[in-house]
């Protein structure tokens, strides 16, 4: 079966005519890889030909982009320049980076010892948590937002403000806990005994010998923590939409739309920008990536 | 050893315990025991955020289930979205998977195109979809409309408009992909050398090698999927605020929905009645219900024969 998916060589320069059947089987692996490969550029068009209209569009002049054309006349780079420009735009992406960072790194440092907790510790009640972190982990964000907003913007008078969607970081994700217990399980209980065989506590044990071995683990919670928040739009609506001062890049991004309803061309640049961090940072870290992905499903 | 340094251990090791779950103890109290109290409480109430919330009994609930114009026919769209969308997703995310573990030639330059669809922030990519298929000046109505092809209104009109959400869903597959590929590989060669040599055609080494292989990820992609179609709220609200041109600072003034209540979800009802119309008893209500959905599904996925989330030990 594999060998017959090889992809197809150019008939050998051998002495012997190949048998009749040699052949036969030959041009069917040569057909079967044109079929796969037709197909595959097929899908890759369906996936990839979004990104180039929406490119194309974001380079072509006022004028051009009220038209159906495909392909910029001119090539109007200046675009990018003038969605920096637009008021709010830089506070969007510090207000942005500042979420998406000071949460993960909060995320990463309060979900890894609970993680690690239920990962290895033996004691009443873990299954019970392990259920309430899954039950939380599948919670929309709506069926608690009457009384979180309530408490942020009543008791706290913290509206107008991320501080409600970063604060909560502080105190363990449900997502990343979970991914993280499954990623420590594969990490077999003879390292931790001969730790603590060398006199390590169950803290130094997790800094010392958990830590560096649950780094792929770790950098799949952080990105994915990262990309969450980068692409949050519920939480900033919520809190933030009475303060465009506090907005985010997801959600500014809707009513930049909003200031241009008719430059195409501003609003899919100002797109490929909110795009771009994105699909750079997983080029760095592909890796961890896909293997997150691979986690959280089915793999114990 | 005596029973006096038994226990002291012991409670030296629930005090350990302790420390390392406290970040956790107090998210669940703060962020999930403590509002989910409050939800109930609240849905029994007529509260406004202003002055004091007052008991008004079932009417909240009455309110909501006869007289709330919007909750059937969001209820009806994650009906649609749960047969049409979800199973477009499971079934090109099997096939896309299927696909990749094909190709010889380039197999990382395909992996990644399929893949990076996935990654574009969902506004982003709503926002991109809502300009490919705008209906005037759109390239997919450029290009049907030169083919001689019928040029729906997409966005637009309240007929296409879960179609449209649907092609957004299927571009977006790349994590169903990952996740049936890694399936695909684990399948035991053996058995598909033993069908060839008995004769089968691929359709039958599909039907009855494949499948039963990785039936429990099939499973998954189908819960998981019927639980994201459940909470589907940012594509929608958004390609329904761009489409209908409805943008103001706030975005207040817009009725979730657009056009004619084809795109609404059950979150979108509790921000309309919560964050719109100040009706937090029941904006509760309506999260209670979407509460209910949601556990029961995450319990299927939990209890399930196979134990899809391995939460045992």
């Amino acid at each position: 079966m594999t060998q017959l998916l090889d992809p197809p060589r150019p008939p050998a320069a051998s002495p012997e005519a190949p048998s009749p059947a040699l052949r036969a089987a030959r041009r069917k692996a040569v057909l079967h890889w044109i079929a796969v490969h037709s197909l595959g550029v097929a899908a890759a068009l369906f996936f990839v030909l979004p990104f180039v209209f929406v490119v194309l569009t974001s380079l072509m002049s006022d004028q051009q982009a009220l038209t159906r054309d495909l392909i910029p006349r001119t090539w109007e780079w200046d675009n990018y320049r003038r969605v920096f420009d637009t008021p709010g735009f830089l506070t969007w992406w510090r207000n942005t980076l500042l979420y998406a960072g000071v949460g993960t790194v909060l995320t990463v440092v309060s979900s890894v010892p609970v993680a690690y907790a239920l990962a290895k510790f033996r004691f009443r009640g873990r299954r019970l948590s392990l259920m309430l972190v899954i039950s939380m982990m599948m919670l929309p964000p709506q069926v608690i937002i009457i009384p979180m907003y309530l408490f942020w913007a009543k008791q706290l008078d913290l509206s107008g403000t991320l501080w409600p969607l970063i604060i909560p970081m502080a105190f363990g994700d449900a997502f990343s806990i979970f991914l993280l217990r499954q990623f420590l399980l594969t990490i077999p209980d003879e390292y931790l005994d001969a730790a603590k065989v060398d006199g390590c506590g169950e803290f130094r044990t997790l800094i010392r010998v958990v830590l560096p071995m649950a780094k792929p683990g770790i950098a799949a919670i952080a990105l994915f923590q990262f990309f969450a928040a980068w692409n949050d739009y519920f939480g900033p609506q919520i809190y933030a939409s009475e303060n465009p001062g506090a907005w985010t890049l997801s959600y500014g991004l809707e009513s930049f739309k909003g200031a241009h309803h008719t430059d195409w061309n501003l609003t899919m640049a100002a797109t490929v920008l909110v795009m771009a961090p994105v699909i750079a940072v997983f080029f760095f870290a592909q890796k961890a990536f896909v293997e997150g992905v691979t986690l959280t499903g089915v793999k114990g | 050893m005596t029973t006096h340094t038994l226990r002291s251990k012991r409670r030296r090791s629930a005090l350990r315990t302790a420390a390392f779950m406290s970040p956790w103890l107090i998210g669940f109290s703060v962020f999930f025991a403590y509002p989910m109290v409050s939800t109930v409480y609240f849905s029994f109430m007529k509260y406004d955020g202003f002055g004091a919330p007052s008991f008004n009994g079932l009417t909240n609930w009455t309110y909501v289930f006869s007289d709330y114009p919007m909750f059937w026919p969001s209820l009806a769209n994650t009906l649609w979205l749960v047969l049409v969308m979800v199973t477009c997703r499971v079934v090109f995310g099997l096939g896309i998977g299927m696909l990749i573990t094909k190709i010889k030639t380039g197999t990382g330059l395909f992996r990644t195109f399929f893949y990076l669809p996935y990654l574009a922030p969902p506004v982003a990519a709503t926002l991109a979809f809502v300009f490919l298929l705008n209906p005037g000046t759109g390239p997919v109505n450029s290009i049907l409309g030169d083919l001689g092809l019928p040029t729906p209104g997409w966005f637009n009109d309240a007929t296409w408009s879960k179609p449209a959400l649907t092609m957004l869903a299927v571009w977006g597959i790349g994590d169903l992909m990952v996740i049936f590929m890694a399936a695909l590989l684990d399948v035991p060669k053996e058995q598909y050398e033993a069908a060839e040599l008995d004769g089968t055609s691929p359709w039958q080494r599909f039907r009855f090698v494949t499948l039963p292989n990785i039936s429990p990820i099939v499973l998954f992609a189908v819960v998981t999927g019927v639980i994201q179609a459940m909470q589907y709220y940012t594509q929608p609200l958004v390609a329904g605020k761009v489409a209908s041109g409805v943008i103001g600072g706030s975005g207040q003034q817009f009725e979730p929905g657009y056009p004619d209540k084809s795109t609404l979800t059950l979150p979108q009802l509790v921000y309309n009645l919560g964050f719109q119309r100040f009706d937090y008893g029941s904006a509760c209500v309506v999260a209670l219900v979407l509460f209910a959905l949601a556990m029961a599904f995450t319990a299927l996925l939990m209890r399930g024969r196979n134990n899809l989330i391995q939460a045992g030990d």
